[in-house]
């Protein structure tokens, strides 16, 4: 086992290095310059050198590749161009709205395709399954920042139940700050919630079909029994590995909603460090985003092994 | 309920009712662009002087609304016969936000950090002429230039041009420390900023108790902010094809005004065809202004036939000069030797007066037989190819630094127009401080860039804003990049 250990975890430390290899490149080469950004129309050439001077730009690439990496190791990220201040409390300013929004979203979205899916693959062919596969059928076309505008135009300007947008931070209690999200939440989450609610049919159709659930049914199960008990359980696994993908996606691919919405989350972040060539920020917060979705699959794999002993044992 | 919670209750009751009649004291403005920080003397972006300008940091003088210069922390100044040395009277028993005095030697630290060698100031030219500055007493200071400058008082007036203090210039990033009516209390970066009123200010106490911008880059999402009335006011509103639903609604009122943004089609004057001048005529003469206007901002704009802002009093309208005439076009193309017209790059920043009124443009060009090839950029990516690396036909941007006719006197500016001329009468103009002949001299300037048909002249860009009915004192005019919010209050 502590082979395979080993083994993973060399994967891993190679995959890092490859990535932030591909990130720093791929950033870099992108043309514009954060001092000529900040300085606009009217800099004089040497007023732009001296502030690329200042930013720590004028030195060789590899420097500030290594300069980014070993900072990194140390925890530190580096310091904005444009904001001048450590990209670390950028991100932990904007991961109490992501993560929050995206827990959110995901617990919505379970919420509404567990029981769309059970039921539709349960009454396979009624008016239950048929109205489920239409409405997951829209939920799917219907881009979520058009609906975000819709739910805006309802809820907050005729109704005025919700504000329109923005995010008045956990300091303003916990209540007003789930307030401030229901909106999005629920435009990440109708998209999502009709993927998932079709995954889930369709995984516990198959399920339904296999052999040990007849075997089930035959020993004197009812049908509630049997589903409850072997076919969820079996069934859950591609809904599982669907949740784990969205998640990710949610962390930072909420940036339509949260432009519609106007939440300062990191979707914006990136997009705004991206326009203002703010790089070391892009390339820190897509670096970081990169390590959260490797450890995953670490630890997923870490998870495969101990499950699985012949994982373990092959090479 | 007991004698004394009906008793506490009712009273409760008053209060809030008593509250509820007196006037607000707080606002929430919208604003499209988050300021990158708060050092407007170190970047160049609007967004910074749309939070600070005269709210947190003042200068020796300020702009009015309608663009006049008048005295901020300097009461008074006398100028020298020669017109070399400037001595600036400061007002007295002023201090910054953190406690410590303004005085005399702030102002020297300011000046010359502004025009130091290492210096990060987006507008250095502004200090160009500057010999020496030297605290004459606390309160007295004494600024040597190296010639004359007509125009000084009015640089000094700058967003850049602003005082700091020696002892808070380490985290004016983020905690900027000023002289101003307010001070800063709060920032949620991406979402809003958070200023409060200064108890100690030494002018007139501000009306308003505390002030958030909110940050609303989206169009659509500024329209429902303000609709929903998450926002009090809106400055520089993105969509102005929404304005007209504003307008037919009691709650809100609209303010259209004027900015310091000469909108133009900018013309590589290097670059053949376009160092013919003919070319550039036939260009001038190919664009309908006013499809432009009312395709690319809904009506809000004024024609322009030269770069210079139309409400200034020493404006020239020129734009009988250049008007659209697609046949004159066609003739002066094929006196030009392009009878079957040609091709060029049209490249596009983000804003939508560029982006719309590119696709106005390109068709009015195709018109008389120039195509063009759009391609859209982002600001960085402009700012590389279009700015600093001069790789374009055409483009179109809004210069919004007041009174920049000057640029035309940079022949390595990226529009690259190179005339001796022009450039000997902005060095008479600069030096030059008797009010009658510096109006005859800007009227000249007019005259020759818009003969030269140096660039497509458009038209200036509106100042759009939304606020509550019940707000006075926003400045409906931009003749600086602020939101000036020490005149504003809620009427009742």
């Amino acid at each position: 086992m502590l082979r395979y250990i080993l083994k993973r975890l060399q994967a891993l430390l190679i995959s890092l290095v490859v990535a932030s290899l591909v990130i720093f490149s791929a950033v870099e080469i992108v043309p514009g310059d954060p001092a000529s950004f900040m300085l606009g129309i009217n800099a004089q050439e040497d007023t732009i050198m001296a502030l690329r001077e200042q930013l720590g730009l004028n030195v060789s690439l590899t420097q500030r590749y290594f300069t980014w990496v070993t900072g990194m190791i140390q925890g530190d990220f580096g310091t904005s161009y444009t904001y001048r201040t450590p990209v670390s409390d950028m991100i932990s300013e904007r991961m109490v709205i992501s993560l929050p929004l995206a827990i959110y979203a995901l617990t919505l979205s379970t919420l509404i395709a567990f029981p769309a899916g059970i039921i539709a693959a349960t009454r396979r062919g009624s008016v239950a399954d048929v109205s489920v596969m239409g409405v997951t059928q829209l939920g799917v076309a219907i881009p979520n920042f058009w609906f975000a505008m819709l739910m805006v135009v309802v809820f907050a300007i005729n109704l005025r139940w919700f504000s329109a947008g923005g995010f008045p931070g956990w300091d303003a209690g916990f209540f007003a700050a789930m307030k401030a999200l229901t909106l999005p939440a629920i435009a990440l989450a109708l998209p999502q919630a009709s993927i998932l609610a079709r995954v889930m049919r369709s995984s516990l159709l198959d399920t339904l079909s296999e052999d040990f659930i007849r075997t089930a049914r035959a020993k004197g199960l009812t049908r509630r029994q049997t589903l409850w008990r072997h076919a969820l359980r079996n069934a859950l696994i591609p809904v599982l590995t669907i949740i784990g993908l969205q998640f990710a996606f949610l962390l930072a691919g909420g940036i339509i909603i949260e432009k519609v919405f106007f939440l300062p989350g990191l979707g914006q972040l990136i997009f705004q460090a991206i326009t203002q060539r703010d790089l070391i920020v892009v390339e820190s917060v897509v670096m970081l985003l990169v390590f959260a979705v490797i450890l995953v699959n670490f630890t997923v794999d870490l998870a495969y092994g101990l499950a699985d002993p012949r994982l373990r044992r092959s090479r | 309920m007991s004698l004394r919670k009906l008793t506490t209750a009712v009273s409760m009751a008053a209060l809030i009712t008593g509250t509820a009649h007196a006037a607000q004291t707080d606002i929430t403005v919208g604003l499209q662009l988050e300021p990158p920080h708060l050092d407007p003397t170190s970047a160049a972006a609007g967004a910074i002087d749309q939070v600070v300008y005269s709210n947190i940091f003042e200068g020796l003088t300020r702009f009015g609304s309608d663009g006049s210069v008048n005295p901020g922390l300097a009461s008074s100044w006398d100028i020298s016969e020669d017109g070399l040395t400037w001595t600036f009277h400061l007002v007295e028993g002023v201090k910054f936000h953190d406690g410590t005095d303004f005085e005399a030697t702030d102002v020297v630290f300011s000046l010359d950090r502004a025009r130091a060698e290492d210096s990060v100031n987006a507008q250095k030219a502004l200090f160009e002429g500057i010999e020496s500055v030297d605290a004459v007493d606390a309160h007295t200071v004494k600024i040597t230039l190296s010639a004359p400058n007509g125009n000084f008082l009015f640089n000094l007036a700058w967003g850049d041009a602003v005082i700091v203090a020696p002892e808070s210039i380490e985290t004016i990033t983020t905690k900027p420390v000023g002289t101003g009516a307010f001070t800063f209390a709060n920032w949620v970066q991406g979402d809003a900023i958070t200023i409060t009123r200064n108890a100690d200010y030494w002018g007139d106490a501000p009306a308003l108790e505390s002030a958030t911008f909110k940050f609303i880059s989206e169009p659509s999402a500024a329209f429902n902010a303000v609709m929903a009335e998450d926002v009090d006011a809106f400055s520089g509103f993105p969509a102005p094809e929404n304005l007209a639903l504003f307008e037919a609604d009691p709650r809100f009122q609209v303010l259209v005004g004027s900015t310091e943004g000469e909108t133009i089609l900018s013309t590589n004057n290097k670059m053949p065809p376009f160092d013919n001048v003919k070319v550039r005529e036939a260009l001038a003469h190919a664009i309908d202004r006013q499809a432009i206007i009312d395709g690319a901002m809904f009506g809000f704009g004024t024609p322009i036939g030269t770069h210079f802002a139309p409400h200034n009093p020493d404006y020239v309208d020129l734009t009988g000069g250049s008007e659209y005439d697609p046949d004159k076009a066609r003739a002066l193309l094929a006196e030009a030797g392009f009878a079957d017209g040609f091709t060029t790059t049209l490249k596009l920043p983000p804003p939508s007066y560029a982006r719309r009124g590119g696709e106005i443009i390109a068709a009015q060009l195709r018109d008389v037989g120039i195509e063009t090839e759009i391609t859209n950029l982002e600001w960085a990516q402009w700012l590389e190819e279009v700015f600093r690396g001069k790789d374009f036909g055409l483009t179109i941007v809004s210069h919004t630094e007041p009174f920049d006719i000057g640029i035309y006197a940079r022949p390595e500016y990226y529009f690259q127009y190179d005339n001796a001329d022009f450039q000997a009468l902005m060095d008479d103009l600069t030096a030059e401080t008797d009010p009658a002949k510096r109006s005859e001299m800007v009227a000249t300037a007019q005259k020759t860039i818009s003969g030269d048909y140096v660039n497509g002249y458009l038209f200036q860009l509106a100042s759009l804003s939304v606020a509550n009915a019940k707000i006075q004192g926003l400045w409906a005019n931009a003749p600086t990049q602020a939101t000036d919010l020490t005149g504003v209050s809620w009427t009742d």
